[in-house]
């Protein structure tokens, strides 16, 4: 795919602002869906789309909007999720800050299909400089008559808020952040009922992520047709990934949905950095099962991966080289789930801080015989019990790290701490003689 | 009315019921701690997780709404497995201290792990969160930040039932605390009820906690005397000592809650100023007498005055007492009498359970008509000379007369005859004192603001020689009037009650149960 729809802004200069975005076709979309679609087209085109959902569950968009209910009397609202904060994700905030009236065009058309009058952009509350440069967007498409009140004279008005976000992780959960802000702590819902039945003050409410919503403009640009024949037939669309870890160009790639693995990490990211060997691939966020550096060809769509035994996520992929202790990585990431964890349901509360402790243990030294035993069974009891799914993503990772490198866990328990460490110190008395 | 199945038995609901309710139809308990009937479900616990056909993970029960042809497990291996490990995770960061927490016995989290998980611990204990213990928080209340499981009852009680918002949960994952908002005490009129619903025991109520060991003590049913809304209560005891009142659950009245002014009432029954013994006043002061001597020293009184009687019972009575004091008066032509519901100025009420009356069965004097007179009346009758003695059934004389009016009662009545609980003002007076049984030494009813017939039993023993009103009462009745009345119990004279009394009719004692029945309205009645 050569042509970059997510990430124009590196083909266009200066897209950030209203006058460059209009110059280069934006918010004519917009103008002719306005004056010659129905909303219900507009869903019914997103729907043949085939598009799916950008912010991990990969669940079909257009689906999503149908479940509004015909026939709640109170308003409906549309909940932008860019809470982008799932470590090794960093692809909502390219387009907030470098193609801000993208996401403001596919709100505004999105708004239009599910009959939204307001629209929040909850935006992660570390993002100080996307938040302030959608703002000036919202001010530049005020003014130019893209949002607001009578817009294009159709006689729909829609308000756009841009909300700045409470710092926590699972102000990323739609429920959370639902709750985060109505101004209360960020404590996932239980579902039933679900959003698009009581969502942001009770009301009918939509929650989309920034890159699923940001797909919206070109579907109905260039037919649903178009974007059905990018990648596979069941998650068709361009998609974007984040590369991080031990490699050559880390970073955000546009492809289209459905490029392998190997294509991402070994010709897009210029391959393991240093020429290190690979050991493994977190294929989609940090909450997903790991694959071993066998497993990388695998075609990085939301079927496929949950296929190969892990998750597309939110696509944030993070590469890890032969020189990375697996033990002390699934350490960090069991130490980011214990403190984000929120604290309101039993087995995740108490669970997250145990993995931690449990592999702190492992690393550090002090573990006993059956802890390793026991990192599983814990794991596995806080699967699948909890409100929201934040339990699960501190389990899988923790269970397919041990699964897939259980030799490098028990020898830390052998040896009673980590290798490396400890091969730190006979190499410096070495070096000393 | 969907019907479903749950562990093989079936069972029909209500529409709306969830499955931990429906379950309890069966009699199975399925486990819970943040899940109470009178509050928003939250759902966070994770304790009543059960199996569902057709669902492949297991579900919360409180949030699950039971729905016909339902086939619901709650006790598969995968639900007994899920159970065991939210107990090992809520013990995780538990201070275990049982021995020293005064919750022990009636502690959600011993009784679960002892009926779910019985596991040994795989937690070292010097692993643990540690937060802050004994912390006060408000007059009734301390907190216990460890032994905090983070249900969030007690939130929502205050979010919910009382609007108050003192408590919050500060922190997050397992660093997450209860506490109150800073600067902030928990200080509301319903404040205990945070430490009732409190399934561990990390909100303790300052006035019980170390007094007893809860396995010792004893519960009877009973009403709370402190108002006319008349919450339902349990009264806990222990060797002929009140230790607290609980509320009891009454949809039509309290639901599960009390305020804290009933809650601390049960110190006015018990301890200093009851009176213990019949006494008659001679030359030299207080005489103790036996109940014979009394009885018969009544009777002369009344055979002296020839008619010239007064009698005020006040709405502290049950009607029992109230019906029985009426007979008395039947007997003396002339005898004025008139029933007495007196309320201070300053009195607390609000909107929800605190009742600007502070009697328990002004309801009850009215039904049994003893309001159509004042006590003001009987007085200034009294105070004209008009009358020889006054008796006085559960009256202070002070909230009717000025202490002038007082002494000079004393001056002019021949006799004054007080039946009462407690030594008072009106004692001060007597020439005769009765001592009777309080509300929790007797079988007895009220009725409250919203005429429900309520019924309490004995849960203690009267103290010293008291006994009973309703039993001192018949005693007194002369020979003709006893004829045709049930008097061996005060479910007996309610009976006769519902005989004689048209706004009563059709009631029986046995029928008010434990929640209670309205009273028919006198008009519906004719």
């Amino acid at each position: 795919m050569t042509e970059k729809i997510l990430l124009r802004h590196e083909d266009v200069a200066g897209l950030r602002r209203l006058e460059t975005y209009v110059g280069d076709g934006g918010y004519a979309t917009a103008r002719r869906v306005f004056s010659e679609m129905t909303p219900e087209q507009v869903i019914e085109e997103v729907k043949s789309s085939g598009l799916r959902g950008r912010g991990g569950a990969g669940f079909p968009t257009g689906m999503k909007w149908g479940f509004l209910p015909k026939d709640n009397p109170k308003p409906r609202y549309l909940l932008v999720n860019a809470d982008e904060s799932e470590p090794g994700t960093f692809k909502d905030r390219q387009i907030i800050e470098h193609n801000p009236h993208l996401l403001l065009e596919c709100t505004l058309l999105t708004a239009f299909a599910i009959k939204s009058h307001k629209a929040y952009i909850y935006i992660r509350g570390e993002f100080a400089r996307g938040a302030e440069i959608l703002e000036a967007a919202v001010a530049e498409a005020l003014a130019g008559g893209h949002i607001g009140a009578n817009i294009y004279g159709s006689g729909f008005d829609l308000d756009i808020v841009i909300h700045r976000g409470a710092g926590a992780y699972i102000c990323g959960e739609e429920t959370g952040l639902i709750e985060s802000l109505e101004g209360k702590r960020a404590y996932p819902r239980v579902k039933p009922p679900f959003p698009a039945v009581y969502g942001v003050f009770g009301s009918p409410t939509i929650v989309n992520n920034v890159e699923t919503l940001c797909c919206v403009r070109s579907i109905l640009e260039r037919g649903s047709a178009w974007f059905k024949g990018i990648g596979p037939e069941k998650s068709p669309g361009p998609k974007l990934y984040c590369l991080s870890g031990h490699v050559e160009r880390p970073g955000v790639f546009e492809l289209p949905m459905g490029t392998s693995l190997r294509e991402i990490i070994y010709e897009h990211g210029g391959g393991i950095r240093n020429g290190k060997k690979l050991k493994a691939v977190i294929p989609g966020g940090s909450s997903v099962p790991v694959f071993t550096a066998d497993e990388i060809d695998v075609s990085m769509d939301f079927d496929s991966v949950a296929a190969a035994g892990s998750l597309l996520g939110s696509c944030g992929t993070i590469v890890m080289d032969e020189d990375t202790c697996m033990v002390r990585a699934l350490r960090i990431l069991a130490r980011f789930y214990h403190h984000e964890s929120c604290g309101q349901c039993t087995p995740c509360r108490e669970g997250t801080g145990w993995l931690e402790r449990l592999l702190i243990g492992l690393e550090e030294g002090g573990a006993s015989e059956r802890d390793l035993e026991l990192l599983l069974q814990v794991a596995d009891n806080m699967m699948g019990n909890t409100v929201c799914v934040l339990a699960d993503a501190a389990a899988m990772p923790t269970k397919s790290f041990v699964a897939k490198f259980r030799s490098e866990f028990e020898e830390h328990l052998r040896l009673g701490g980590c290798p490396q460490r400890m091969s730190a110190t006979p190499r410096t008395a070495a070096g000393a003689q | 009315m969907p019907t479903l199945e749950i562990d093989g038995q079936e069972v029909t609901v209500a529409d709306g019921e969830n499955l931990i309710q429906a379950a309890e139809r069966l009699g199975n308990e399925i486990p819970h701690y943040c899940y109470h009937p009178g509050l928003s479900v939250a759902g966070i616990c994770r304790m009543c997780l059960v199996e569902i056909e057709k669902m492949p993970k297991l579900q919360i029960a409180c949030n699950t709404r039971a729905m016909d042809g339902m086939v619901v497990k709650t006790k598969s291996e995968k639900v007994l497995h899920a159970r065991a490990s939210v107990l090992e995770f809520l013990l995780v960061n538990h201070p275990i201290d049982c021995p020293i927490c005064d919750q022990a016995g009636e502690c959600k989290l011993q009784d679960y792990y002892m009926d779910h998980d019985r596991q040994e611990s795989r937690i070292p204990l010097e692993s643990k969160v540690q937060k802050g213990k004994a912390i006060d928080i408000g007059p009734l209340i301390m907190l216990d930040q460890e032994r905090c499981i983070l249900c969030t009852r007690c939130t929502r009680f205050l979010d919910e039932v009382t609007g108050t918002s003192e408590l919050g949960i500060f922190e997050r994952g397992d660093h997450c605390q209860i506490d109150v908002f800073p600067g902030i005490a928990l200080d509301n009129p319903y404040s205990g009820n945070v430490a009732d619903i409190c399934p561990v025991g990390a909100l303790t109520n300052k006035d019980f906690r170390f007094r007893a060991r809860v396995w010792y003590l004893e519960s009877g049913k009973s009403i709370c005397p402190t108002c006319a809304t008349g919450c339902n209560i349990d009264v806990h005891h222990r060797r002929n000592e009140i230790f607290r009142f609980r509320p009891r659950f009454n949809g039509e009245v309290n639901r599960y809650w009390m305020c804290d002014e009933g809650r601390l009432s049960y110190k006015r029954y018990q301890g200093e100023g009851r009176l213990l013994q019949p006494v008659r006043r001679d030359q030299s002061g207080w005489q103790a007498i036996d109940w014979k001597q009394s009885h018969a020293a009544l009777q002369e009184m009344l055979a002296d005055a020839a008619g010239a009687v007064g009698g005020i019972a006040s709405a502290a009575c049950t009607n029992e007492e109230i019906f029985l004091f009426r007979r008395l008066f039947a007997g003396l032509p002339g005898a004025q009498l008139a029933g007495h519901s007196w309320t201070p100025a300053e009195a607390s009420r609000d909107e929800f359970l605190i009742d600007g009356d502070k009697n328990p069965n002004t309801a009850g004097l009215e039904a049994q008509g003893m309001l159509s007179a004042t006590a003001r009346e009987v007085i200034a009758a009294a105070l004209a000379g008009q009358l020889a003695v006054l008796i006085l059934l559960r009256t202070d004389l002070s909230q009717i007369c000025s202490s002038e009016e007082m002494d000079l009662l004393g001056d002019i009545l021949k006799q004054v005859v007080v039946i009462d609980t407690h030594y008072g003002p009106s004692v001060e007076v007597a020439d005769l004192a009765l001592p009777i049984a309080s509300f929790a030494e007797t079988d007895g009813s009220f009725i409250n603001r919203n005429r429900r017939v309520q019924k309490f039993s004995r849960v203690i023993a009267p103290p010293g020689n008291s006994r009973p009103a309703w039993q001192l009462l018949g005693e007194l009745l002369d020979d003709e009037i006893r004829a045709g009345l049930q008097l061996d119990s005060a479910a007996g004279v309610f009976d006769t009650l519902c005989a004689t009394e048209e706004s009563f009719r059709g009631l029986s004692f046995a029928d008010i149960g434990d929640l209670g029945v309205p009273l028919a309205t006198a008009a519906s009645e004719g």
